[in-house]
């Protein structure tokens, strides 16, 4: 399954600045190890050491928040759509 | 150590401490500052030796909530002093919530139209209170983060220069100044001249610079330190890593004695604690500034460590601050 993931400026530094990655992945948890191949250091930033995405951490998958949907577990298709977003905007 | 100043002196056990009636006030901008100082006591018991305190300021019990209400007020007054905000003008300027709330609140005082740029991922809590004050508010994209809100907030301005008076709280020395003016003074005073250390969290800046200004010309000894996010991508709102951020015109590394390090999920659980043991329910820049000011103190052998606790928690309430509760209740039930 190949999909879309819009990154945040915080991560983008592994990312080469690029804001929108491809990868790819029939579950969320896929997605992010594939984007671990791409992308080294990214998964770190999103799961904790359980492997369990990050309190401070939304992720999005076709503008649905994964922690009412099956999390790691969401299934994800051809085409869709998942944002990262840290959970806050930063600054005062 | 030190003698203790009497006016520093803890009470005796049952004491009851003398209740000070509040004074009375023309205006809400008259109630900002001279927030309490609370010792940390249950949460530092065991770990620290004798001759080491820690005290927090409550900057909660600001009128707007937070620590902003001091700078936005500064920035805002000193506007009307130069000319730059007058009759006709509409306050603008980019923030995550506290400044955005301050000026908010300010400004219906005052009398000026608000209005503010802010990520669209900010807590509601905060887009109502904003919006409770009369405020409008523009949203920027959330993956952008505080950058991105900067980044929009020039461009409305810039498309109608006349119409705004833009605060600019990452470039206005009125910010630092403000607590140049209030925080430090406060300080000074509540601690009888006894603070060694001074560890504040960086968004702007702000605090850490004036504050630490004026303490550092009481006495240069004090040590002034800043908290940081340990990483770009984090969850301590209303905190900067500078390294990876537009770093604001106010703050001057080179005027700090150290940065902090600080990781989101140690932050967190330190609201967690101070919740549950001192009795206070705080933001989670004060789970971080309560961890930082905890590695400074568990390092002394005497001294007094002074943090800011920016705001109170209520805020926060309906935020990822709090998806990790229960699982740490759990560990510390095991404990």
């Amino acid at each position: 399954m190949a999909v879309r993931v819009r990154v945040p400026t915080p991560l983008r530094r592994f990312t080469a600045g690029v804001d929108e990655v491809p990868a790819e992945g029939a579950s969320l948890k896929a997605v992010i190890d594939d984007l671990e191949r791409r992308h080294p250091g990214i998964r770190e930033r999103l799961l904790d050491d359980k492997g369990e995405i990050r309190r401070f951490v939304n992720i999005y998958l076709n503008g649905d928040d994964v922690r009412f949907l099956d999390q790691l577990n969401s299934k994800v298709k051809d085409g869709d759509d998942i944002s990262i977003v840290p959970a806050i905007a930063g600054g005062r | 150590m030190a003698t203790i100043s009497p006016s520093f002196q803890q009470s005796p056990a049952g004491a009851k401490p003398e209740i000070v009636p509040a004074g009375r006030a023309a205006s809400v901008l008259d109630l900002i500052g001279n927030t309490p100082l609370l010792q940390i006591r249950r949460l530092t018991d065991g770990i620290l030796p004798p001759g080491v305190r820690i005290f927090a300021k409550l900057e909660g019990f600001n009128p707007g909530g937070s620590v902003k209400d001091r700078p936005a007020r500064n920035m805002l007054e000193t506007g009307v002093r130069e000319g730059k905000l007058r009759p006709g003008k509409v306050i603008l300027d980019s923030t995550s919530g506290n400044t955005g709330i301050a000026l908010a609140m300010i400004g219906a005082v005052m009398g000026y139209p608000v209005e503010l740029v802010m990520a669209s991922n900010a807590s509601r809590e905060r887009k109502q209170i904003i919006q409770a004050y009369g405020a409008k508010i523009h949203f920027s994209d959330p993956l952008e983060g505080s950058d991105g809100a900067i980044v929009l907030c020039r461009k409305i301005r810039d498309e109608n220069p006349e119409r705004y008076f833009k605060p600019d709280q990452y470039n206005n020395e009125a910010n630092a100044t403000a607590h140049f003016m209030t925080t430090g003074p406060e300080i000074w005073r509540q601690t009888g001249g006894e603070v060694t250390h001074f560890v504040a969290c960086m968004g702007t800046g702000g605090t850490v610079m004036g504050t630490g200004r004026f303490l550092k010309s009481k006495n240069r000894a004090i040590q002034v330190l800043g908290v940081e996010p340990d990483d770009p991508m984090h969850g301590l709102e209303g905190l900067k890593h500078m390294a990876s951020s537009i770093v604001p015109g106010i703050y001057h590394e080179n005027e700090l004695d150290g940065k902090i390090p600080i990781g989101t999920e140690e932050a967190y659980e330190m609201v967690y604690a101070l919740g549950e043991t001192e009795g206070i329910l705080v933001g989670q820049s004060s789970g971080a500034a309560m961890v930082a000011a905890l590695k400074v103190a568990r390092s002394l052998r005497e001294g007094t460590v002074v943090t800011v606790f920016a705001d109170s928690g209520d805020k926060y309430l309906s935020t990822n601050l709090w998806i990790g509760w229960n699982q740490w209740r759990g560990k510390r039930a095991k404990k």
